[in-house]
């Protein structure tokens, strides 16, 4: 019989070595305009690069007004961005209009908050089991004494109608965070549990929040549920929103750890329980470290993804740095062509930042745990 | 078989209607805000969410506005203190069930008085504070002294918005034809007659001042003298706390007396001393005429005090020393040639 058509009968002569250049220039040469195709494309993104780089440069640096008193300079014919504008807001675009005694109150919540998260993300750092309480438990509790006020404290009451700016967005996505991924594990855990009723549970909860828009619970929290409930019995008017944020991403993060859960082949249990681990030492020694480090680009892209959501709880009245910026332009003092542009260019460099520093940190882990040979 | 079917499912859904209607009954209570006000010790005051001259945080978020110092004022007269007074930004959707739900005491917010808002939802308005309608923004340079000469011009509106309707309505009416373009943002509209799209934008006179200033030279353009619309603000509070209405109105009224009679935050002192018996009688140096609202009888000295009157507010806000630099018009004392005509504290 003679061998199948699509089988080789002789092995394929080599080609040649690629010939080793180290040559920088010539590396870009190839790259670039290696063929007709690829030099026709970087033609027409140089193309595009010189017909949109040169406006963006003189609006946002070479034109721009660094320095005013108020918006008569930013007015002027021809000027750029009003930087000037964004350095005179930036008390309320970073605090809202939280009390200027107390911005040490909120500096000092995101400063611990910024360390403990440092901490529990540095590769090779000591006693993580520490930093993770401090995160999860310590730091909500100390943050909310600081935030709101706690008068036993000394700490004035501070009203959250108060609250605002970069504050309010980082605190919905700290909440969201803090919220999500223990909730997400437990909700998880649930749905794959052989427990009919915490299955049913876990389902229904999940499948509910997945099944209406974000938007609907806000409306539904700010607007509704006031109607139903005696106007001292209905909750704050941020708690609101951030509640249903926490739920939301707590049903999110439960499906994507429930595919890390998935991943982790059944003979790993099965392994941890034939030396002798019980259920909770096999879940928190073998299961969850495997199945949450197969699924951290997952986890990292919800938290942009939540992070960018915040944004929504400014239909509802909370004033987020987006939010701040929008109304902010209205300001006549201000009142120009040119503000809207560099306030809106001003919150996309922020969101810009701080998802970058998120995408990169999640790529550096992904590559650490590949070079570690995970299985 | 039948006789087995559990009964309870048959009782769930009247159980929880009788507990929804309990609640609904519980917050529908006739209830006597003042005191609510006071036992909480601060006034909670529904505004826009950001409206040049009217509501909008400044630099370190503190509420300005001209619906933000009435809210203020009542403040004052109840605690005589303006500072307590906590903010609600309410978008134009939110602002009624805010109310209705009584989780605002009263909305400020530049709310249109119509009829179907009052008989039909169960709101009061307390006294038009601002009359604004829906005018023009034409380029100086075109000359054009009435909106009568826009026939044939090209107009910039947002679209969805009340303005859209009049237009066509004026249109309609003055029976020449006019091209219309709209946008759905104001932002876009104005942009887009700034940079010569369109021959004149249109939309509420306050906020025309506010748009000619994103124009890239505010000096040639000019508003057009004709209103076209009615959109009287007043501040709005719920139906059936009859002495409530009357406090929220009566503050409204003693600002505007205030300015008719000459009293000012800087003067207001030493007019107590004054012999003219009006200003005797609304400063309380005579009579007790807060005792029917349930204030003490300095109360206009309050409001004054804390927040001027009705011009003060005005001009600080909207007017001369603003830098909206909206002209008084309509909003005149009725001894001016406005519309602004308070009855008299006696």
């Amino acid at each position: 019989m003679s061998p199948a058509p699509y089988l080789r009968e002789s092995f394929a002569s080599p080609s040649a070595a690629p010939e080793a250049r180290s040559d920088f220039l010539a590396l870009w040469r190839n790259n670039l305009f290696g063929d007709v195709k690829s030099g026709l494309i970087t033609a027409l993104i140089a193309a595009l690069a010189a017909f949109a780089l040169p406006p963006l440069w003189r609006f946002l640096i070479a034109d721009a007004v660094w320095s005013a008193p108020d918006g008569a300079l930013c007015r002027a014919p021809g000027a750029g961005a009003c930087w000037a504008y964004i350095r005179a807001k930036t008390p309320f675009f970073l605090y809202g209009a939280y009390p200027r005694e107390f911005y040490w109150r909120v500096d000092l919540t995101f400063a611990c908050a910024a360390l403990l998260i440092v901490w529990l993300l540095w590769p090779g750092a000591r006693a993580k089991g520490a930093a993770a309480i401090g995160f999860f438990v310590a730091l909500p509790l100390a943050g909310f004494a600081l935030l709101h006020g706690a008068p036993w404290l000394g700490l004035p009451v501070v009203g959250t109608n108060l609250w605002g700016g970069v504050m309010v967005s980082l605190l919905a996505a700290l909440v969201g965070i803090v919220v999500a991924l223990p909730g997400g594990v437990v909700l998880a855990l649930g749905r794959r549990s052989n427990l009919p009723v915490a299955r049913w549970l876990s389902a229904g909860l999940i499948e509910f929040v997945r099944g209406v828009p974000l938007i609907a619970v806000l409306f539904m929290a700010n607007t509704m549920l006031p109607l139903f409930l005696p106007p001292d019995w209905a909750p704050d008017r941020l708690l609101r929103p951030l509640a249903g944020i926490a739920l939301f991403a707590s049903a999110y993060m439960a499906e994507v750890v429930r595919a890390g859960l998935n991943a982790v082949p059944s003979g790993q249990t099965e392994g941890a329980q034939a030396l002798g681990l019980g259920r909770v030492a096999t879940l928190r020694l073998v299961v969850l470290p495997q199945a949450l480090g197969a699924v951290v680009p997952g986890i990292v892209n919800n938290f942009i993804a939540l992070f960018k959501d915040t944004t929504l709880v400014a239909i509802v009245g909370i004033f987020d740095f987006l939010h701040t910026v929008d109304t902010a332009r209205l300001d006549p003092v201000w009142a120009g062509p040119t503000i809207a542009a560099t306030g809106y260019a001003f919150a996309a460099l922020f969101y810009l930042a701080f998802c970058l520093a998120m995408s990169l940190y999640s790529q550096n882990v992904e590559k650490r745990i590949g070079g570690g040979g995970r299985h | 078989m039948r006789k087995h079917v559990p009964k309870t499912p048959r009782l769930v859904f009247p159980v929880c209607l009788a507990v929804c209607l309990a609640l609904l009954a519980s917050v529908a209570r006739a209830e006597n805000t003042l005191d609510v006000v006071r036992g909480r010790g601060v006034l909670v005051c529904g505004v826009n969410t950001g409206l040049a001259g009217f509501g909008l945080p400044d630099d370190r978020g503190l509420w300005r506005g001209f619906d933000i110092d009435y809210c203020r004022a009542v403040a004052a007269a109840i605690f005589d203190d303006p500072g307590k007074v906590k903010f609600v930004p309410l978008s134009g959707k939110d602002r009624f069930t805010a109310l209705q739900s009584g989780e605002v005491d009263l909305l400020s917010r530049n709310t249109t008085w119509t009829q179907s808002r009052e008989a039909g939802q169960g709101l009061l308005f307390t006294g038009i504070n601002y009359f604004d309608g829906q005018g023009f923004l034409a380029r100086k340079k075109l000359g054009l002294d009435s909106a009568s000469k826009l026939s044939g011009a090209s107009i910039c509106v947002q679209q969805g918005t009340t303005s859209e309707l009049n237009l066509a309505d004026y249109f309609r009416k003055s029976g020449f034809r006019a091209e219309t373009v709209v946008f759905s943002t104001a932002d876009e509209a104005i942009k887009a007659y700034d940079s010569g799209r369109c021959d004149a934008f249109t939309t509420d006179g306050s906020a025309l001042y506010v748009q000619r200033m994103k124009t890239t030279s505010p000096d040639d353009h000019e508003v057009l003298p004709e209103i076209i619309s009615k959109e009287p603000f007043a501040p709005v509070v719920r139906q059936g706390d009859d002495r409530w209405f009357n406090l929220v109105k009566w503050t409204h009224f003693a600002l505007l007396d205030a300015e008719e009679l000459g009293v000012t935050s800087a003067n207001v002192e030493q007019l107590r001393k004054s012999d003219n018996p009006e200003i005797r009688r609304l400063l309380g140096v005579e009579g007790d005429f807060g005792a029917g609202l349930g204030l003490p009888a300095d109360w206009v000295v309050r409001i004054v005090r804390a927040v001027g009157n009705y011009g003060e507010i005005f001009e600080r806000n909207l007017g001369a020393d603003s830098p909206l630099k909206i002209p008084r018009g309509l909003n005149a004392q009725w001894r001016q040639g406005g519309l602004h005509y308070a009855p008299p504290v006696r």
